[in-house]
Parts: C-alpha cells; sequence; structure tokens
C-alpha cells in the first residue's frame, strides 16, 4: 500500500513538473501527416520539409533564449477522421506539443480542428489541405494554411482555359471532400466567365472499371476533360479509358493529378495535356531546393516546400509573441507572414528571430513566397504545365 | 449516315465495354452457382479465389517474359493461366480439405457454410496481398488494339469512332470457349453427369453408386479453373488490384441470384443484364439521340436515368426485383 501511494505521489509530481515545463522553456511542435494512407508517397518529404526547418531553429539555438525545438509525429492516415483526431489528441493531452503541423488531407484536418484543436486551444498549420470549406470553418483564430483554398485553383484553371480558348469542357472528379470541392469552385468560376460545363460527375477511387464512367463524359461532350483526381487511382482510370474509347484526347490536371508516374504510366497519349499545381517562381523556392537537396530527401515533392512554411511559422510567430503558448501566438502567425517587415527566405529563420527580438517586423516569404490572406489562408501562386514528349514542362506561373 | 454514327457511339462505349464486362461476370456466376448446385453454399471467398489465381498467373507472366517467351501480338498471361489454374486448383482442394470438409461431414446448415467460407475469404484476401501486394499491376502485353479508334474512323469515313481491345476480343472468344466446354463436360460426360444427379438429389445419386468425394474435388476443380480465368480476363482488361476483385463478389453474386442461382444458364444470362444494366441505366443519352432524331427534337438536357453515382445501387435494384416477382432468379434456379 505504502509503495502504490508512492508511486502515486511520484507520478503526480512527475506530471506536475512536466506540465509546468510545457508552460515555459522547451518547445513541442506536432507534426500530424498521413505517413500511411492515399498520400503516404508523399508525407516523407512533406515531414522532412518540416524537420529541417525545426533543425536550423535549433542549430541557431535563439529561438525564445535558447528553447529546444523537438518534432513529434503522428498519423493523421488522410481519411479516417477518428484515427486522425485520436492521433491529435494524443499529441496535445499525452505529448503535451504546442501547435501542430498538419494536417494533410482536408477531411482528417476539419475534423482534428473542430475535435482537438479548438477545445483545446491549440494552433495548427496545415501545408496541404486545400478544401474551401476551411476558409469559412470556425477556428477561434487557431487554424492556418500555407496551402491555398482550391476556391483559388479553380479560377486559376478557368484562367489557363480561357487563354487557351477552350469554352466547353466535361468535369470528373474523385468523390471526397478534395475532388468535390475542387469540382464545384472550379465550376462556377468556369461558368462565370462565360464558360460551359457539360457534365459533372463523381467517380469512386479503387475501381477496376470506369468504362460507364467514361461512357457518360463521352456523352454529354465538351473540348478537354477536367479530371480531378489521383495519378494512381481512378484518375488515372478514367484518362486510360478515354484514350483507348476516343472519348477525348486531351486533359487538364489540377494538383492531385500532376505527377511523373501518371506521365509514364499512360505515355504518348498524354502529352499536350496540361494543368496546374501550386508553385511559384520566386527565389525562396530554389533555395528550399537547394538546401533539400543537402538534406537528403527531395525538395520538388508536393507539398514539402508548405511543410517547410508552415513549422517556420509556427516557430517565429512564438518568437514575435515571446511566449510557445498557442493563445498567445495565434494572433501573430499573420503579422510574421505578411508586410510591412523584412523579407525572410528559406535559411533565414535565424536572422528572422535575431529581428523578431529585436522588435522588428518581418515578412515571411519562405519556400512558397507566403502570403496569407482572409481567414489566413495562402494566396496562391500556381505554377502552369503542359506535357511535352513525355516530361512536365512548366508554361508558366499565375 | 447519321444513324450509323449513333450506332458506332453507342456500340463503342456501351455495347463493346458491357459485352467484355458481362462475359467477365458472367463466368464469375458461373463459379458462384456450381458451388452452390453442388456443395450447397454460396460461396464469399470466390471473389478472392480469383484475386489468388490471378495473381499466381501475373507472377508466371513475369518470369515466362523475363526469360523471352511471349505470345507475340496476344497477352503471355494466357501461357500462364493453366499455371494459374492448377496453383488455385490446389489452393481450394486444399482449403476443402481443410476447412469445408469438417462441416460437410457434421452435415452443417448451409448458413454456417456461408459464414466459414467468409472467414476463408479474409485468410484468402491476405494471403493474395502477402503474395503481390496492394499496388496496381498492369500485366496485359502484346498490341493493345484489335482496331483503334483512328483506323476505324480512317476504313469508314464515319464521324465516331470504334475501338476494339485485343484484351476485350480474347474475353469474348475465351469465355465461349469456356462456356461451350463447361456445358459439354456437364452435359456429355460420366462425371458431369454424376454432378447433376448429385446436384439434383443427393440421396438417390449416392443410392445409385456415385462417389461424393469424387464430385466435391472434380467441382472444386472446376470451379478454380472458371474463378482464374475470369479473374485474368478481368484483370487483363483493366488492371490488377487485390481490392477490386473483393468488390466484383457484389455483382457476381447479383448475376447468379438473378439468373437462378444454380443454373448455369442463368448465370450467364444474368452476367450480361448486370453488365448491360450497370453501364445503360446511368448512360446519358444526348449524343446517341442528337444523331438519330431530327435537328429539331434534338435534346438540350444529358439525358440521362440516373446520375452515375447510383451505379451500385443498380445491380441492388435489379436483384430486388426479380427477388420479389421471380425468387428462383429468370431461368428456373434453386430458390433461395
Amino acid at each position: 500500500m505504502n509503495k502504490l501511494l508512492l508511486a502515486t505521489a511520484a507520478t503526480a509530481l512527475m506530471t506536475g513538473a512536466a506540465f509546468a515545463e510545457s508552460h515555459t522553456g522547451d518547445v513541442k511542435i506536432g507534426i500530424e501527416l498521413g505517413f500511411t494512407g492515399p498520400l503516404e508517397s508523399i508525407t516523407p518529404a512533406m515531414g522532412a520539409g518540416a524537420d529541417m526547418a525545426i533543425a536550423e531553429v535549433n542549430a541557431a539555438g535563439t529561438l525564445l533564449d535558447g528553447a529546444t525545438v523537438t518534432a513529434i509525429r503522428a498519423d493523421s492516415t488522410c481519411i479516417d477522421a477518428g484515427a486522425a483526431s485520436a492521433a491529435a489528441e494524443g499529441l496535445v493531452t499525452g505529448d503535451m506539443v504546442n501547435a501542430i503541423m498538419g494536417a494533410d488531407c482536408s477531411g482528417v484536418t476539419g475534423a482534428i480542428l473542430q475535435n482537438v484543436a479548438r477545445p483545446n486551444g491549440i494552433v495548427m498549420i496545415s501545408p496541404s489541405a486545400t478544401s474551401p470549406a476551411l476558409s469559412t470553418a470556425e477556428d477561434d483564430g487557431l487554424f492556418f494554411r500555407t496551402a491555398p483554398s482550391d476556391a483559388r485553383q479553380g479560377v486559376v484553371m478557368t484562367e489557363v482555359l480561357m487563354d487557351r480558348d477552350i469554352k466547353t469542357v466535361a468535369l470528373t472528379y474523385t468523390n471526397n471532400d478534395y475532388g468535390k470541392g475542387l469540382a464545384d469552385a472550379f465550376q462556377a468560376a468556369f461558368e462565370a466567365a462565360g464558360g460551359t460545363v457539360t457534365i459533372s460527375a463523381a467517380h469512386e477511387d479503387g475501381k477496376g472499371d470506369y468504362s460507364s464512367e467514361v461512357a457518360a463524359l463521352a456523352a454529354a461532350g465538351g473540348d478537354v476533360l477536367v479530371v480531378a483526381g489521383y495519378t494512381d487511382q481512378g484518375g488515372k482510370g478514367i484518362i486510360q479509358n478515354s484514350l483507348d474509347t476516343g472519348a477525348f484526347d486531351t486533359f487538364v490536371l489540377p494538383d492531385g493529378m500532376v505527377g511523373q508516374q501518371l506521365v509514364d504510366d499512360i505515355g504518348e497519349g498524354l502529352n499536350g495535356s496540361f494543368g496546374q499545381f501550386p508553385g511559384t517562381d520566386s527565389q525562396g523556392a530554389e533555395l528550399f531546393q537547394a538546401m533539400a537537396t543537402e538534406a537528403g530527401f527531395d525538395g520538388t515533392g508536393a507539398f514539402a516546400p508548405e511543410s517547410y512554411d508552415a513549422a517556420a511559422l509556427i516557430m517565429l510567430a512564438m518568437e514575435a509573441a515571446g511566449s510557445n503558448q498557442s493563445a498567445d501566438f495565434k494572433g501573430k502567425v499573420m503579422d510574421v507572414a505578411n508586410a510591412p517587415g523584412t523579407e525572410i527566405f528559406p535559411g533565414e529563420l535565424a536572422k528572422g528571430i535575431e529581428l523578431l527580438k529585436a522588435g522588428e517586423d518581418i515578412d515571411y516569404v519562405g519556400a512558397t513566397a507566403v502570403e496569407l490572406i482572409g481567414e489566413g489562408e495562402s494566396a496562391g501562386n500556381y505554377r502552369e504545365i503542359e506535357i511535352k514528349d513525355g516530361k512536365i514542362e512548366t508554361v508558366k506561373f499565375r | 449516315m447519321e444513324f450509323l454514327n449513333g450506332l458506332v457511339f453507342l456500340t463503342n462505349f456501351v455495347i463493346v465495354p458491357a459485352l467484355a464486362y458481362g462475359a467477365q461476370l458472367a463466368i464469375g456466376a458461373l463459379g458462384v452457382t456450381l458451388v452452390y448446385a453442388i456443395l450447397r453454399f454460396s460461396n464469399f471467398a470466390h471473389g478472392d479465389t480469383m484475386a489468388f489465381g490471378t495473381a499466381v498467373t501475373i507472377k508466371v507472366t513475369a518470369v515466362l517474359v523475363g526469360i523471352g517467351v511471349t505470345l507475340g501480338p496476344l497477352p503471355t498471361a494466357l501461357l500462364a493461366l493453366p499455371v494459374g489454374i492448377a496453383a488455385t486448383g490446389l489452393l481450394v482442394l486444399g482449403t476443402d480439405w481443410l476447412v469445408y470438409k469438417f462441416y460437410r461431414v457434421q452435415k452443417a446448415k448451409p448458413v454456417i457454410l456461408v459464414i466459414v467460407s467468409l472467414g476463408v475469404m479474409f485468410v484468402l484476401n491476405g494471403l493474395t496481398r502477402v503474395f503481390i501486394g496492394v499496388r496496381d499491376i498492369q500485366f496485359a502485353d502484346g498490341a493493345r488494339f484489335v482496331i483503334t479508334v483512328q483506323q476505324f474512323k480512317a476504313a469508314t469515313g464515319l464521324d465516331e469512332g470504334l475501338a476494339i481491345r485485343t484484351t476485350q476480343a480474347i474475353t469474348m472468344v475465351t469465355a465461349a470457349i469456356t462456356v461451350a466446354a463447361l456445358f459439354w463436360f456437364l452435359n456429355k460426360t460420366r462425371t458431369g453427369k454424376s454432378m447433376r444427379a448429385f446436384s439434383d438429389n443427393e440421396d438417390l445419386a449416392l443410392l445409385s453408386g456415385i462417389d461424393p468425394d469424387r464430385v466435391v474435388r472434380v467441382t472444386w476443380l472446376i470451379v478454380a479453373a472458371l474463378a482464374t480465368i475470369a479473374g485474368v480476363l478481368y484483370g487483363l482488361d483493366k488492371s490488377f488490384k487485390a481490392f477490386t476483385y473483393f468488390q466484383l463478389l457484389l455483382p457476381i453474386f447479383a448475376a447468379a441470384i438473378v439468373g437462378g442461382i444454380g443454373n448455369p444458364v442463368g448465370a450467364i444470362a444474368g452476367g450480361f443484364l448486370i453488365a448491360f444494366a450497370e453501364v445503360t441505366v446511368t448512360y446519358p443519352l444526348k449524343k446517341v439521340l442528337t444523331y438519330w432524331l431530327p435537328e429539331s427534337m434534338a435534346p438540350e438536357g444529358l439525358v440521362q436515368l440516373l446520375s452515375g453515382d447510383y451505379k451500385f445501387a443498380v445491380s441492388f435494384m435489379i436483384l430486388l426485383i426479380v427477388l420479389l416477382f421471380k425468387p428462383t432468379g429468370l431461368f428456373k434456379g434453386q430458390s433461395i
């Protein structure tokens, strides 16, 4: 009995100590991405991007007068809102993280925001959730994203099509938050610009046969087919079947469909198709690529630069507020991300911290030319691409 | 000319894909129906038996291609098919000896066997994934098309094209041969007749000296062959992914039940019925009608009966309607 009492007292003491520690001193950042699930091929580079920002700040050792930043990873699964919320709950109540860099997919990000971040008052910065619905979600000022909303992508895609004088399109989307959000945003923008969407049809991922979907799309007709899906799922099946049956020969590929694997799998048929995905020609992007290569991961991976920026913004905002508590620094995220102030590029996080310490303003540009608008989401720069001779080539930046 | 254009368009997008898909479903449904007729339970593991057979065939194909053996314009997988069938045959005989036999000796109720087959399904599911992985695998080689859209247009001068993939042609030919061989076997050979006798009346069959173990063994072997052929044809035509075979279970059962479960002719009819229903009910007729109707009557809307989102519901609806009005299926099967 005595031993039990002792043990209980010791545990209580230790918890108390841990609790006290989390209010001052060292910083913990939860990195919650879909390390398993549909995005498991791109999340390693995203995690590495965030780790690189944290390593950079630790190397300088000046954040909040010498705090060490620790990254704690958790699995969002991309599709299972329950598992993602439980993992986030573990980060917040178990590991006592000060902020969360994540999540990746729009559905689980919304779930974590409502179930964990808001009740516990923890700041979340997502590098890749692009659903327009998150722009208007209740967030108590806690949620930001370094990825643009798909409402913006819908407008950019409309501009790309209008510049090529294409006025009628057929549209198919993967049946989830991302696909539906992007399809609706695009359809609204395209029709407002005077274009016609002949059909907007969902497709399910992970099926063998897409002939009835393609039959419907072909019957509705259109100059090109917009495929808001994934490269290794239904999006690929739809394109393959359309080419086989001669239903469409040109495809418009939004961010989820831009990948060399798709170009290699489909081959010649994809030449002449075009699309866009988030990207910038700012010098920050090149700096980031160089740093990533040095750190030994692929800096061109989708959303890896956004992940670096998300982690960097969390730490810079903490410095600006002089506190690692979400309630204190949530108001500073927009300040450090936007003008006025000295521009901060990747690799200059230590300089940013120094300037903030000296009481000066900074304008974090980062790897993706971060500019937060509205409720705290990236304004969005896009790279327009075209498939030529089996290669993805950049046409221009928008 | 206008009429021909419409017809070609309809053939390209509805008739050809539905015929190929229907043939694949029909062979799958034949396997389910045979198990039901002779072993008297619904075999839920059938989809994953198909996946297993296809996975073995893919591995053998890879080896054949590796040592330089190909079939020219035809997919090499056809050469690997017998090995796949043999491996699947061993697998199902092993499963029967290890699992089903125990319940058969006890004369367990069919519903117990159904649940047992569900367990076998999960095990096979895992086995296939461990064996070949969860990736999407394309294993069709050789010529991709019998005729492409461009060739068809150039040859006929029509505005609309028609494409026939090699795999679609092979599916139809193989399906025809398989079905003919199966019916010949069931109707003309001694073993086939004893299987039918066993199916019609087990007790009488036993009294007339038919060896039940032999009937069971032969049935499983035929089921393994049908499952592997159906799986390989489907995989060649689309692509192989362990998960999609599991999903094929619903249309296959729908086909078998609609046609009349236990009746081979019904399984074939059911396969084509389900395939055509899935494609046509969600098909917008706009473009075809634009060709066929006078210009003044050309439709504005899509003329689509149901949106594509409801595709999955189609099999269920047909199943419900048939079971309500003709519980033994369109052709006389056993009632369930």
